[in-house]
């Protein structure tokens, strides 16, 4: 069973072709890491994929649901980690987890238990009544994760959720990742990181709108002869006409 | 951007489990936090109306109090003293200096010690007033100042020439006699307190709303509620209740203030006049939103407000500057500013204390122009962000 399915997805802005027939499929719990150098296309497709664009052609669906005709659907059964910081700085812990609940349409009885639950398991329970303005950028990011998969998607999209993060926190982020995988949540991640992609299940590589590469990162390293996901990307990548 | 009804949405619109209001809710709470966590926009939205009531009311009032008056009086006699005394009494001026002659006149003018003179002929009581030639001077730097003055030291002149001389009727005099409608002792407040209650609602609203939704998108939270199953609709109405009640509360606040403080009298309806300010709040609520479609910074959102929406509120409403004495192409262009019918309105039910009956033109435009600018901006709310 697929989360997510994309056959021959291509967005064109004029004669801008973003995003180039692109087609692979996301399996339900897997850890998916999308890579592209910066202005591949990565961004425009995640989009479409969270219901915020519509594909000029192609066909896509996410959790079983059509991307031009049922995007509403889309959004209620996915979560969306975005590349900026997006929680409310002038509110606190709590009180934004139990804002984004509700916006997912989630009963305060049902709300108000689990933040407790996740603020433990964060060990933030003592920083709940604290301004997110207050945190350390490392345990804004692990909240940002944790809101966005509090209303149980079925996938998570997260956009280079740890740029800017020390090692020892990006580390503990991954365990949050492997953690909601675990549960079944399939995981759609980009990342700059390449020791990162190792951690993927699969990956797939954009270069210039195209998917040039979508594989597990040991078969990819095989193939192109490479000790690191690093040379793989580079000799991929390098290919690229276009940048941003 | 992206036709959104391009694709038939087929969806099983089933409301999530806390339904329609429980989102709503979950939101205006959140805003309500923001709000009241902000400072700045807590000063904004009550700081400002004191300040402004204050600084109309009593400061930069065009009525003239205690002006410095000089008096050029060659002879000394009973009938000079006696206008001298009148002149002081008067809460308008007061006499500064008493001098015998005008050769002096310009010093004090450029002292400052002076606003106005007044010069009296060698003849003043013999000639009997009203042939003499009496001269008035005045500093016309302020040019509003000066004709005030010159219209009150005649009105005082007038009435001491008729004390004087009652038996003496001049034969076909023509004697008028003056009532200021509405405002009797011509108060500045009467005319500022609408104006400022247009302003404020503008700058509540428009400014206000605007940045808070700019905010959103230039953190990068925008983005994160469009991934949300939120309804474009739901967020729009979020963002509009809490500022719509806020302006409520502070246009209460105003009320009370310039009637308690400033004794500005309401006359009309209360009702009528909550009725109109809450259409001309959901105008600026409008006006807002528009901006919050155009600008993509809080930066950019203040810049389009002030420049584009307050100056021309401040200057074409006809409260600081008649509307009457502009340019024909200013007295169009007010036309299509919102507060400059709603600054009617408030006069005249305030003022006037006239009912719908009087001011239904004015109220049939702002209906419009709210109308016109809700459709507009709803339209053009980017429900992607392309």
């Amino acid at each position: 069973m697929y989360s997510i399915t994309a056959e021959k997805l291509t967005k064109k802005f004029g004669n801008f072709t973003a995003v180039d027939a692109i087609t692979f499929e996301v399996k339900e719990g897997e850890i998916f890491g999308f890579l592209g150098a910066n202005g591949a296309g990565k961004t425009t497709a995640m989009r479409i994929l969270c219901g915020l664009s519509y594909p000029t052609s192609g066909k896509a669906s996410v959790a079983g649901f059509d991307v031009y005709k049922q995007q509403e659907d889309i959004k209620k059964n996915i979560g969306y980690m975005s590349q900026k910081f997006s929680l409310y700085e002038n509110l606190t812990v709590s009180e934004n987890i139990e804002f984004y609940g509700g916006v997912y349409g989630l009963r305060m009885r049902e709300i108000r238990p689990k933040t407790k639950n996740i603020l433990q398991k964060l060990g933030l329970d003592s920083e709940a009544n604290k301004l997110v303005s207050s945190l350390p950028l490392g345990w804004k990011q692990k909240l940002a994760f944790s809101t966005a998969i509090f209303h149980e998607p079925r996938i998570v999209f997260l956009d280079e959720p740890t740029s800017g993060v020390d090692p020892v926190t990006r580390r503990q982020f991954w365990e949050m990742i492997y953690e909601a995988a675990s549960r079944g949540i399939t995981v759609f991640v980009t990342t700059h990181y390449m020791d990162e992609a190792e951690y993927c299940n699969r990956i797939s590589l954009m270069v210039d709108g195209r998917i040039d590469a979508l594989d597990a990162p040991k078969k990819l390293k095989a193939e192109h002869n490479a000790q690191s996901m690093d040379e793989v990307f580079y000799a991929l990548a390098r290919k690229a006409k276009r940048s941003d | 951007m992206i036709n959104k009804r391009k694709y038939k949405q087929s969806h099983s619109s089933t409301p999530p489990s806390g339904g329609w209001g429980a989102i709503l809710m979950a939101f205006l709470h959140k805003e309500f936090l923001h709000v009241f966590r902000d400072k700045r926009t807590l000063l904004v939205m009550f700081g400002l109306p004191i300040a402004q009531i204050l600084i109309f009311g009593f400061a930069l009032t065009n009525e003239v109090k205690n002006a410095r008056l000089l008096i050029v009086s060659p002879v000394q006699d009973t009938e000079s003293k006696k206008l001298i005394e009148k002149i002081d009494a008067s809460s308008y001026f007061t006499v500064t200096h008493i001098v015998p002659t005008r050769q002096n006149l310009e010093h004090y003018f450029r002292n400052n010690e002076a606003q106005c003179a007044l010069i009296l002929p060698d003849d003043f009581s013999a000639s009997g007033v009203s042939p003499s030639q009496v001269q008035i001077v005045a500093d016309a730097t302020d040019p509003n100042f000066a004709k005030t003055v010159v219209f009150y030291l005649s009105a005082i002149l007038g009435e001491f020439q008729q004390q004087s001389q009652p038996a003496q009727s001049i034969p076909m005099a023509i004697k008028t006699e003056v009532r200021m409608l509405y405002n009797p002792s011509l108060m500045g407040a009467m005319n500022f307190v609408p104006g400022v209650i247009a302003l404020i609602m503008m700058i509540v609203c428009t400014t206000l709303t605007s940045i808070s939704i700019v905010r959103e998108k230039e953190t990068g939270t925008m983005e994160t509620l469009l991934v949300s199953p939120l309804k474009p609709f739901l967020l729009i109405i979020s963002k509009a209740i809490p500022y719509t009640v806020l302006s409520l509360v502070n246009l209460s606040f105003i009320l009370l203030l310039s009637n308690l403080v400033l004794d500005v009298p309401i006359r009309g309806s209360v009702i009528l006049l909550l009725f109109e300010c809450l259409l001309y709040i959901i105008a600026c609520l409008a006006l807002g939103l528009m901006i919050s479609n155009i600008a993509s910074s809080q930066a950019v959102a203040m810049m389009i407000s002030m420049a584009g929406i307050l100056l021309p509120t401040l200057l074409l409403t006809g409260f600081l500057f008649p509307l009457e004495n502009m340019p024909w192409i200013f007295q169009w262009l007010s036309n299509i500013v919102p507060a400059r019918w709603f600054f009617i309105i408030v006069k005249s039910i305030m003022l006037k204390g006239v009912g719908l009956e009087d001011v239904w033109l004015e109220t049939t435009v702002l209906i419009g122009m709210t109308v016109f600018l809700l459709a507009v901006s709803l339209k053009r709310f980017k429900i992607r962000l392309e």
